[in-house]
């Protein structure tokens, strides 16, 4: 039942953007449309404002690491009227990837932004505190990105004197 | 006082770039005029956490505060910062299902159940009948201990110590019965991708039964207590309110946003395992404080309660794994009495299950924090090339600076006690 009114969105999503959405895909019930980055921004506020996807659940980031469009972002947005769920990908460059930001959208886009760029290095241009989430400013890395080593950069993290007696 | 003292007056000693940049935000927070002077001197800065007793964990909330008003608050999240969707890209999807158990650490089975749950959707494993019923008994007593652990430290945070031993008594027998039932007390790591690691025991059935026949009991004198108590309601009503529109636009989840009158429920809206055939309430209250959050979640352990019974009357003998090695690991007779069992236990561990290249899906469960979604994207192999978990502390604790705002001080603790949020699961 869910499945015939989400198709009707992004076909929705689709006449009304054009060419500029690049395609659907859909994998065990969850449809996601992916649209150019230029669009984003219209697309998550018609989706909010004529579709009723009131509720951002969650923004994921991806480093997709070899292939040309190297970042890619997931909006996983549901309607609690409609009681079902679309997600909006969108591909960003290697170089400087940024997003507009979508905190004017749903306010509690903040944190989930803040933790794409600790994690990714994505910027959302108007983000209100562009701040890392997790990790200390003093940090200089992505952890997330694929050529982050596991293990970690020794010292890049400055830890707290734990001998009482060195000051 | 200058908005730029903050940051002059307290130097700090390590990190210097994070502590500047975090206490100018507090100043940057919102745009309304700050007073210059303040003649009175009633304006401070005050630094609660990160090792607090109150605070769940290593939550840190820096305010200012005027008297003993909060005029604003930031928070400070990602002391207990493990990395685990990076440990989860290296490790096989069975291999990474432990870790869950220290995401959640109040309730472990239910981050079991989600990670194999939405490994399965991506994978397209069918679970036999009988796991999924043991699973959902897992989970709701999951949400029994750890609304249990909420019950006890949030009515200790309002001032009542002896609470606390009483709820943690009813714990305690919850941990019993995962002994009997997982083999382990806490961490129980018992969920499996395709199924469950073992059948319950007839003595885990007998203790679960004993359980759920007696709980209600306890459950009717804690509220006999609290419901009509005057010091209780004193300090919870009216106390942390957040508006039904501002839960939605913050994406507040899990009890939090039922306390404001919204029935999202994933149970409901999306039912997994063997929900759809259960009859259960979906409790929301209107009012959106800490008292209506109480209300909440009081009712939600009766009705877990009630969905423990049906499960359990449902439950038909059965197979708890799926019979093919390609998906999940054989049961340990195979693996001790023959070849094929072997080789196909080295493969599992080895290589383990692989969900077809280039697909992704997400998959969420209401965790008793709120949504716990996993969303998986697969590369073909039997790691998974990215692993987002949507934790439900994350955006509670987003809606938590929001409503810090305005609140006394002393309130603080009751505020962070009624969101409930565990750093485990807010900091990855």
């Amino acid at each position: 039942m869910a499945k015939e009114t989400i198709i009707a969105v992004s076909k929705a999503i689709s006449e009304k953007f054009g060419e500029l959405v690049l395609g659907t895909t859909e994998h065990a019930g969850d449809h996601i449309v992916i649209v150019d980055k230029s669009v984003i921004h219209d697309v998550l506020k018609y989706l909010k404002e004529e579709h009723h996807f009131i509720y951002l659940a969650d923004i994921v980031a991806a480093d997709r690491f070899t292939e040309d469009d190297r970042f890619e972002v997931i909006y996983n947005l549901l309607s609690l009227r409609d009681q079902h769920r679309i997600f909006i990908k969108t591909r960003l460059p290697e170089e400087n990837p940024s997003l507009p930001t979508a905190t004017d959208i749903w306010r509690g886009a903040n944190w989930n932004e803040r933790e794409a760029y600790d994690m990714f290095g994505i910027q959302f241009e108007g983000h209100p505190d562009p701040r890392r989430i997790f990790l200390p400013e003093d940090f200089k890395y992505h952890p997330l990105r694929k050529e982050f080593p596991l293990l970690g950069v020794p010292g890049s993290l400055d830890l707290p004197n734990t001998n009482p007696d060195a000051e | 006082m200058s908005t730029d003292s903050i940051s002059t007056k307290l130097k700090p000693k390590f990190q210097k770039e994070h502590q500047l940049a975090y206490y100018k935000a507090l100043e940057d927070k919102h745009t309304t005029i700050d007073v210059d002077q303040d003649p009175l001197g009633t304006r401070m800065i005050l630094n609660m956490g990160p090792q607090h007793p109150a605070t769940h964990g290593v939550l840190r909330v820096l305010t200012e505060l005027n008297g003993e008003k909060i005029v604003k608050n930031k928070l400070d999240i990602g002391y207990l910062h493990r990395g685990v969707e990076k440990i989860a890209e290296n490790k096989t999807y069975q291999e990474f299902m432990p870790y869950t158990d220290r995401m959640d650490y109040l309730s472990p089975y239910s981050n079991n159940v989600a990670l194999c749950t939405a490994v399965e959707k991506i994978a397209g494993i069918e679970v036999p009948e009988r796991a999924q019923y043991i699973r959902m008994v897992g989970a709701e007593l999951a949400r029994i201990s750890s609304h249990l652990l909420w019950l006890g430290t949030m009515v200790m945070d309002a001032g009542a110590i002896s609470f606390f031993i009483w709820t943690f008594r009813e714990r305690e027998r919850i941990y019993d019965i995962f002994d009997d039932f997982a083999g382990h007390r806490f961490t129980v790591s018992h969920s499996r991708i395709g199924g469950v690691a073992s059948d319950l025991t007839p003595e885990a059935l007998e203790k679960i039964r004993a359980f759920i026949a007696q709980f209600p009991d306890e459950i009717r004198d804690w509220k006999k207590l609290l419901n009509r108590n005057r010091i209780f309601i004193d300090r919870n009503k009216d106390v942390g309110t957040i508006s039904y529109e501002d839960a939605i636009d913050l994406g507040l989840s899990g009890a939090n946003i039922r306390a404001t009158g919204i029935a999202y429920d994933i149970r409901k809206v999306e039912p997994y395992l063997k929900y759809a055939e259960i009859d259960f309430e979906v409790p929301t209250r209107l009012e959106g404080d800490n008292l209506a959050r109480y209300f909440v979640r009081m009712e939600e352990m009766s009705e877990s309660v009630k969905i423990i019974e049906q499960c359990l009357a449902k439950m038909e003998r059965g197979p708890i794994r799926v019979d093919n090695a390609k998906k999940t690991y054989p049961s340990k007779d195979e693996v001790y009495y023959s070849m094929e069992g072997l080789i196909h236990d080295f493969m599992m561990t080895d290589t383990g299950v692989c969900p077809p290249a280039g697909v992704e899906s997400y998959h969420a469960v209401e965790a008793p924090k709120g949504e716990l979604g996993y969303y998986i994207q697969s590369d073909g192999t039997g790691h998974p090339w990215r692993l987002k978990v949507k934790s439900p502390s994350f955006s509670n604790l987003q809606g938590l600076e929001i409503i810090l705002d305005g609140q006394m001080l002393a309130d603080t603790v009751v505020v962070i006690g009624g969101i409930d949020p565990v750093m485990g699961e807010a900091d990855k």
